[in-house]
């Protein structure tokens, strides 16, 4: 995270190399320089702001509805819960009640995105070791995630589908059905997954023991989401500080044991069973009653509230500071990607490029959300 | 008419001019082949269509692209070393062409048929490094670079276990000359059926896969790791020489096997092997292994250099020399 002075070599047999800001593996904008000793990475210094939008300051310039799809925009893979930060946030400052119904199809919406991002983070990572097909499968499942989500919502990618107090428009019995219907097939198709890829010798070979990253790590580094639980640390935020209605159902965190990269994939396979079973539950539970509260024109108190959730990638917070009037006086946009990708210098020094490759896969990285 | 063949038999520098000229034809005609069914299997692999849009099925996609190629500005880098730079895909070229000639596709049909055809391929095809050396280093990119040299490495690795795997079939048939191998498969016995060549027909086959830089091998053009590896830097045509050769080498790859160790152009169960069905049973040989090769392509990840390198000497090398121990042994019993 800083300039090409990093490297002043000396050693005449180390060059530098410039991976991205267009390079296939790096998924965006993201540019790593990397100073090679042939094939060996022997320094890593990840430049960021290829893709910078000024989000927190655009926060500051107008008010907090005119800032809401913007929180869609930073991570357009998982932008659920993004979108559920932000509310609930507001929610929290106004002291808004939000009804129970609307809570459970944030949850299940939520979970829903979760597994389509988790879907294209395999997929692609698959891809970056070489296999093509997956991510094609993956695309396959997480379009029948979009065409559900589109019909209640209106969009595929940027939902904007939580207001405040609630949600837009309530699910109806189209969009139960269908989710079901999906969660029969999508439980068939994961076995499918683990044959193609998990048991796969040469995927294993790719994986296992490349890109280790220590418990201490990535407490060090503030790793969240996969990354961290792939360490073994079993911290989640929907179970250790429940938001919304997350209290309500039995979910297990599935953890690694090694934190290598095969470890954090294998999390994100885990992790699509139990959001399914969220999602299960959910429909099971799911009371009646109004979907959004009585509007009510929010001023955002003096003052500041933070709010945290998880998102595909880790833990999402909003810190708000508040002067009374209906602009943010100041929004601090705590990203996870950001706090992973701090780990590639440690996890990846001295590796071979392929390694490198791996690993930052692994990492399932959001660059505008880094960026923001 | 009568006077036209009466020259092209007189001059034997126009009769090699026609030859290579329908040579060539061939390879494009491969290359076109080749690519519209990658395109299509990997397309049905992935649940999806593939071409569809010009002509029946998309049949026409692949000569479009081609005259897309040709239509594209050649961009020569700044800083690279302009006349290796062009000079690279012709030399990557050239080789398939010359090979093509050697293959026998029947008992009568032939380019030139060489006592020493087997020794002639294997030398012509090691041109192809060479090309891809060139190609890496006239780029003066990194990338390029790293893909050139890892090309060089791999495919001096694969060559050993080709060549001894090779050397298995040169030993029981006692001849270089292709004809002669695939005459000595008459019948029903190809040599595959032998458990000792049919262990030299599967390491073939692996480092045959190498030797093409074909996934999982596909190590100087991984996509993820160098970007387009060492053709990065082509564009138009000089990109559509390297990818008419490779799939040239495709064939030459499973033409050879299926000569070596298949029974080339003798069918299956003695069935009829004269000049045109003897043509038609060598070519489906070399397109199921080809279809074999792009299924294993679109479905396995790609290996990391070093585990490469280690499959090649560790396992490869030793079990292929072994196996020709054996075959040798064999070979003075019987």
């Amino acid at each position: 995270m800083s300039t090409m002075t990093k490297f002043e070599t000396t050693d005449k047999h180390r060059f530098l190399l410039n991976m991205g800001p267009q390079h296939p593996a790096t998924h965006g904008v993201l540019r790593v320089i990397l100073e090679m000793d042939g094939e060996y990475a022997m320094g890593i210094d990840p430049v960021l702001g290829y893709g910078h939008r000024m989000q927190e300051k655009m926060a500051e310039s107008r008010t907090w509805p005119g800032f809401y799809p913007n929180t869609g925009r930073m991570d357009y893979v998982g932008a659920m819960p993004f979108n559920h930060g932000y509310v609930a946030l507001i929610e929290r400052m106004a002291g808004i009640e939000v009804p129970e119904r609307a809570e459970y199809i944030r949850v299940i919406t939520s979970e829903m995105n979760r597994i389509a991002s988790h879907l294209l983070g395999i997929g692609a990572y698959v891809l970056d070791l070489g296999a093509f097909t997956p991510i094609l499968y993956a695309f396959d499942d997480r379009e029948d995630i979009l065409d559900a989500l589109e019909d209640i919502t209106g969009s595929r990618l940027t939902y904007c589908y939580y207001r405040v107090g609630g949600v837009l428009k309530d699910i109806d019995d189209t969009f139960i059905k269908r989710t079901r219907a999906f969660i029969e097939n999508f439980r068939k198709r994961i076995p499918m997954y683990n044959d193609l890829v998990t048991g796969n010798v040469i995927f294993i070979k790719r994986t296992e023991g490349v890109g280790i990253i220590t418990a201490d790590m990535a407490r060090r580094y503030g790793a969240t989401g996969p990354t961290l639980r792939g360490s073994g640390i079993a911290y989640d935020i929907r179970k250790s500080e429940p938001y919304s209605v997350y209290s309500h159902f039995d979910f297990d965190i599935p953890t690694g044991k090694n934190g290598d990269s095969l470890d954090r994939y294998y999390v994100r396979i885990c992790e699509l069973e139990q959001s399914l079973r969220i999602i299960e539950q959910a429909l099971d539970k799911l009371p009646d009653g109004p979907v959004l509260a009585k509007p009510k024109r929010a001023k955002l108190q003096e003052g500041d509230c933070s709010f945290s959730v998880e998102t595909a990638r880790g833990v999402l917070t909003y810190y708000l500071v508040g002067d009374g009037s209906e602009v943010p006086y100041k929004l601090k946009i705590r990203v996870p990607s950001y706090s992973n990708l701090s780990l590639l210098e440690e996890m990846c020094t001295g590796m071979l490029i392929a390694d490198l490759v791996s690993a930052m896969g692994s990492l399932d990285l959001v660059i505008p959300e880094i960026d923001r | 008419m009568q006077q036209i063949i009466d020259l092209i038999q007189t001059y034997s520098l126009l009769r090699m001019l026609i030859a290579f000229l329908v040579l060539i034809g061939i390879v494009f005609l491969n290359a076109i082949v080749m690519g519209y069914l990658e395109r299509k299997i990997a397309a049905r692999i992935q649940r999806r269509w593939g071409p569809m849009e010009i002509g029946v099925q998309g049949w026409l996609q692949m000569i479009l692209d081609g005259v897309k190629m040709l239509a594209k500005q050649l961009i020569v880098p700044r800083d690279a070393d302009r006349f290796l730079f062009r000079l690279a895909p012709l030399l990557c070229f050239t080789p398939v062409v010359m090979i093509f000639a050697a293959l026998p596709f029947s008992k009568a049909l032939y380019g030139i048929n060489l006592h020493i055809g087997l020794i002639y391929i294997i030398a012509m095809a090691s041109i192809n490094v060479f090309a891809i050396l060139i190609a890496g280093w006239s780029s003066n990119n990194k990338y390029s670079m790293f893909g050139a040299m890892r090309s060089v490495a791999q495919n001096i690795a694969y060559e050993i276990p080709i060549l001894l795997s090779l050397l298995s079939v040169v030993l029981t048939t006692a001849s270089f000359d292709l004809q002669k191998i695939v005459e000595a498969q008459s019948g029903w016995l190809w040599f595959a059926v032998y458990p000792n060549l049919f262990v030299a027909f599967v390491i073939y086959l692996i480092a045959g896969c190498a030797e093409t830089n074909r996934a999982p091998f596909d190590l100087p053009e991984a996509e993820s790791e160098l970007t387009a590896g060492f053709h990065t830097e082509y564009s138009g045509f000089g990109f559509g020489l390297f990818a008419v050769a490779e799939y040239g080498n495709l064939f030459i790859m499973a033409s050879i096997a299926s000569i070596m160790f298949l029974g080339g152009w003798n069918g299956p169960f003695g069935l009829a092997s004269g000049p045109l069905m003897g043509a038609f049973w060598f070519l489906s040989k070399v397109f199921v292994l080809m279809l074999v090769m792009i299924w294993v392509r679109w479905t396995y990840p790609r290996v990391r250099f070093d585990q490469l390198m280690n499959l090649a000497w560790k396992y490869l090398i030793p079990f292929s020399l072994v196996n020709l121990l054996i075959t040798a042994f064999l070979v003075k019993m019987i």
